[in-house]
C-alpha cells in the first residue's frame, strides 16, 4: 500500500529508474510478470495515475470552496462589526429611527437572554427526563420507538412552522411577548436535548448501574445519583448546542415576540426584541446607520453562539470517560 | 468489578442487566420505594409523551386555523399561482415552486462539495489537518441564519451573486432557465446561500458514514493495486451510498424550511418564473416577510402555507431517517 499512499511523481523523481515500462499503456502495463522484476516497478498506467491526481485535486478544490465562506463570514462580520461595536452599543437600546446613528442592541440582548433562558429552564429538565424514559424505562418498546422517531421528525420541522403554531395556539389569545417567544424556542430545543441526552445515556457503562443496584439503590436513585452524573458532561454538550441554536433563531420569534425598539423585561403583554430580530430589521432597511448596527449586532450574536458551540466542544472533549 | 474466576470479562454487560431485575424484585417488598420508583417512571414517561403531544397539537392547531382557507380555495390553494390576498385569492403554487427550485439549486451545489469535503477529511487529509478543517466546516453549521442573510445581502450579493447571475444571463441566456434580465436577488442567489448553509450538515453525516468503512477493505483495494481514487470509487463510495442519500435528504429538509437568509435573498416576486436568475419567492420567506402586515383571511392563508411546508419537510425527513436507519442496521 506504500506507493498508493504516496504516489511518486509522473516523471519518476525518487522512484525506480525503469518506470518507463509502467507507462507503456494498457490497464496493467509494466513488467510485473517478468522474473526478477521487483514489485516496486509495477506502477499503474499513466491514465489511472492521472485520474487519481485529477480527482484528488477536485476534492481539495471542494474543500477550498467550502472554506472560503467560513473565512469570509468570520473576517467580514468581525471587521464590519467592530467599527460600530463600542461601549455605547453594548449598553444602550435602539434609537427611534433606523436613520439615526448611535444606540445599540441592549434591548435585543436582554430579550434574547430572557427568552433563551426561559426556554432552557423548561426544555432541559423535560428533555433529560424524556431521554431517561427512552433509555432506562422504555428501552425498545413501541412507545419509546414512537417518541424517538417523532423527536427526530421534530428536529427537522422548519422553525417558522413552530412560530406559526405558537402564534395560532398562544399569541392569538395572549398577544405577542417574551413567554410566547420562549415557548417557540422551547419547542425547538426540546427534541435536540432529548436526542443528544439519549445518545449520552446509552454510553453509561453497565457496570456502573449494576454496582448501584448491588448496593441496594432503587431505579430512580440509580438514575439520579449514578447515571445522570456520569453522563453530565455529554448532556451539557447537547444542552449548549441547543442553546446556541435557540439564540440564533429568528423566524419563530418574528411571529411570537414580534420585536420592539423599547427596552423591556415584561414576560407577557408587550412585544419584546431579540438580537436576531434586530439584525434582521437592520439587514432589511436602506439606512447606513441601521445597517452598521446590524453588523455590530451580528458580531455580538456570532460571539455568543460561538462561545456556546466552542464550550460544548471543550466539555465534550474532556469527557471521554464514558466512551 | 474485581475479576473473580466467574465474572465476565470487562466491557461485556450481563444479558438483560440481571442486577436491575434483581434490584427491582428486592424493592418490590418495600412499599415506599416501589411507589417512588413507579412515580419516577411515570414522570419520565410523561416527558417523553410530551414530545408526541406537542407535535400532535402543532398539527391540529395550525391545520384548524388554516382550514377555512383550505375549504374556500380547495385544491387551487396548491395548484394556482394567483396570489392576491386583498382580493381573497390564495394560490400558493409560486411559493411551492420557489421552495423546490431554490432547494434543488442548493443541493446541486452542496452535494458534490459535501462529498468532496467528507472524502478529504476521511481519506485524503493528513492527520494534522483533519481536526482544524473539520472544526471550520462545523463552524458553518453553527452560524445563525440571520447572519448568513446579512452577509449574503451586503457582501455575497455585490461580490459574487450579481456578477454570476449577469454572466449566466449573458452567455447562457438563450436557455429559458437562465433568461435575463438577471438579478442577484433571485432563486439562484437564494440557492447559493442555502448551499453554503447545508454543506456542513450533509458533509458531517457523510463523513460519519465514510468513517465506518473498515480499514481492511481499504487495504484490500490497495493490495489489489488500486490507486487512491480507485479505492475511494470502489470501496468507500459504494459503502457510503445510502448514507449520502440520507444526508442529502436531511439537507433538503433543512433547505426547504430555511427562512431568514432566503427571505433576504430570494427577491420577493410572487410568480412562477422558469428563469432561475430572476426574483421569486419561497414558502418560508413569504410567511416571514408578509406575516406582520397580514390580517384575517390572509393570516389563515399564510398558516396554510406553513402546513403545506410542514407536510413536505416531514415526508422528506421521514424518508431520510428511514434510509439512514436502514443503513445503520446493516
Amino acid at each position: 500500500m506504500s506507493w498508493a499512499e504516496d504516489l511518486p511523481p509522473l516523471d519518476g523523481g525518487a522512484s525506480a529508474p525503469d518506470t518507463q515500462a509502467g507507462h507503456a499503456g494498457g490497464r496493467w502495463s509494466g513488467r510485473c510478470w517478468a522474473p526478477g522484476v521487483s514489485l516496486r516497478d509495477c506502477r499503474p498506467a499513466r491514465r489511472r495515475v492521472w485520474r487519481n491526481r485529477r480527482n484528488a485535486t477536485l476534492i481539495v478544490l471542494a474543500v477550498v470552496l467550502t472554506l472560503i465562506p467560513v473565512a469570509m463570514i468570520l473576517y467580514q462580520i468581525t471587521s464590519k462589526g467592530i467599527q460600530t461595536m463600542d461601549w455605547e452599543f453594548l449598553t444602550s437600546s435602539q434609537p427611534f429611527s433606523l436613520r439615526r446613528t448611535g444606540g445599540g442592541f441592549l434591548n435585543g440582548l436582554i430579550g434574547t437572554a430572557i427568552m433563551v433562558g426561559l426556554a432552557t429552564l423548561v426544555s432541559v429538565p423535560l428533555g433529560i427526563l424524556g431521554a431517561v424514559y427512552l433509555v432506562e424505562y422504555g428501552k425498545g418498546n413501541w412507545l419509546a420507538k414512537l417518541i424517538r422517531f417523532f423527536s427526530d421528525v421534530m428536529t427537522g420541522v422548519p422553525s417558522i412552522f413552530v412560530g406559526l403554531f405558537v402564534y395560532t395556539a398562544l399569541v392569538v389569545q395572549f398577544g405577542f411577548g417574551a413567554l410566547m417567544g420562549a415557548a417557540s424556542l422551547m419547542i425547538i430545543m426540546m427534541p435536540i436535548v432529548v436526542r443528544s441526552t439519549e445518545e449520552m445515556l446509552k454510553l453509561v457503562p453497565h457496570e456502573l448501574k449494576d454496582a448501584s443496584y448491588a448496593l441496594g439503590a432503587a431505579k430512580w436513585q440509580t438514575v439520579l445519583r449514578v447515571i445522570l452524573p456520569s453522563a453530565a458532561p455529554g448532556i451539557t454538550t447537547g444542552v449548549m448546542l441547543a442553546v446556541a441554536r435557540a439564540a440564533g433563531e429568528t423566524a419563530p420569534l418574528l411571529l411570537t415576540a414580534l420585536g420592539s425598539i423599547q427596552l423591556t423585561a415584561k414576560l407577557w403583554g408587550a412585544p419584546i426584541q431579540a438580537l436576531p430580530l434586530a439584525i434582521f430589521d437592520g439587514a432589511r432597511n436602506p439606512f447606513a446607520a441601521g445597517q452598521a448596527r446590524a453588523w455590530a449586532g451580528a458580531l455580538e450574536l456570532l460571539l455568543i453562539v460561538l462561545v456556546f458551540t466552542i464550550m460544548a466542544r471543550v466539555v465534550a472533549s474532556r469527557s471521554r470517560i464514558s466512551r | 468489578m474485581r475479576s473473580g474466576p466467574s465474572s465476565p470479562p470487562a466491557g461485556v454487560s450481563l444479558p438483560g442487566s440481571s442486577a436491575e431485575t434483581v434490584a427491582a424484585r428486592l424493592w418490590q417488598r418495600k412499599g415506599v420505594g416501589r411507589r417512588a420508583d413507579s412515580l419516577f417512571a411515570i414522570l419520565a414517561g410523561l416527558c417523553g409523551v410530551l414530545v408526541l403531544l406537542v407535535l400532535a397539537y402543532m398539527v391540529i392547531s395550525t391545520t384548524g386555523t388554516a382550514l377555512p382557507v383550505f375549504r374556500s380555495q380547495g385544491i387551487s390553494f396548491i395548484t394556482s399561482s394567483d396570489w392576491q390576498p386583498s382580493a381573497g385569492r390564495f394560490g400558493t403554487l409560486a411559493f411551492i415552486y420557489g421552495t423546490i427550485i431554490t432547494s434543488v439549486i442548493a443541493l446541486i451545489i452542496a452535494v458534490p462539495l459535501s462529498v468532496g469535503v467528507a472524502l478529504f477529511l476521511t481519506e485524503y487529509a493528513p492527520k494534522r489537518l483533519r481536526t482544524p478543517i473539520g472544526y471550520a466546516v462545523d463552524l458553518l453549521a453553527a452560524v445563525p441564519s440571520v447572519i448568513y442573510g446579512l452577509w449574503g445581502v451586503f457582501v455575497l450579493l455585490p461580490l459574487f451573486l450579481q456578477p454570476s447571475a449577469d454572466f449566466l444571463a449573458e452567455y447562457l441566456g438563450f436557455m429559458p432557465i437562465f433568461k435575463g434580465p438577471a438579478s442577484g436577488l433571485s432563486y439562484f442567489g437564494a440557492g447559493v446561500i442555502l448551499a453554503i448553509m447545508i454543506t456542513p450538515i450533509i458533509s458531517s453525516l457523510t463523513r460519519e458514514v465514510f468513517s465506518t468503512v473498515p480499514t481492511a477493505d481499504r487495504h484490500a483495494a490497495y493490495a489489489l493495486g488500486a490507486t487512491r481514487w480507485e479505492m475511494v470509487r470502489q470501496v468507500v463510495l459504494p459503502r457510503g451510498r445510502a448514507g449520502i442519500v440520507g444526508a442529502t435528504m436531511l439537507g433538503l429538509g433543512r433547505a426547504l424550511g430555511e427562512t431568514i437568509a432566503v427571505a433576504l435573498l430570494v427577491g420577493s416576486a410572487a410568480k412562477v418564473d422558469p428563469s432561475i436568475v430572476r426574483p421569486g419567492y419561497t414558502m418560508a420567506a413569504v410567511i416571514a416577510n408578509t406575516f406582520p402586515e397580514a390580517t384575517g383571511e390572509h393570516i389563515r392563508a399564510l398558516v396554510g402555507i406553513g402546513v403545506v411546508l410542514f407536510v413536505m419537510t416531514v415526508i422528506i425527513n421521514m424518508a431520510a431517517r428511514a434510509i439512514v436507519w436502514r443503513f445503520n442496521r446493516i
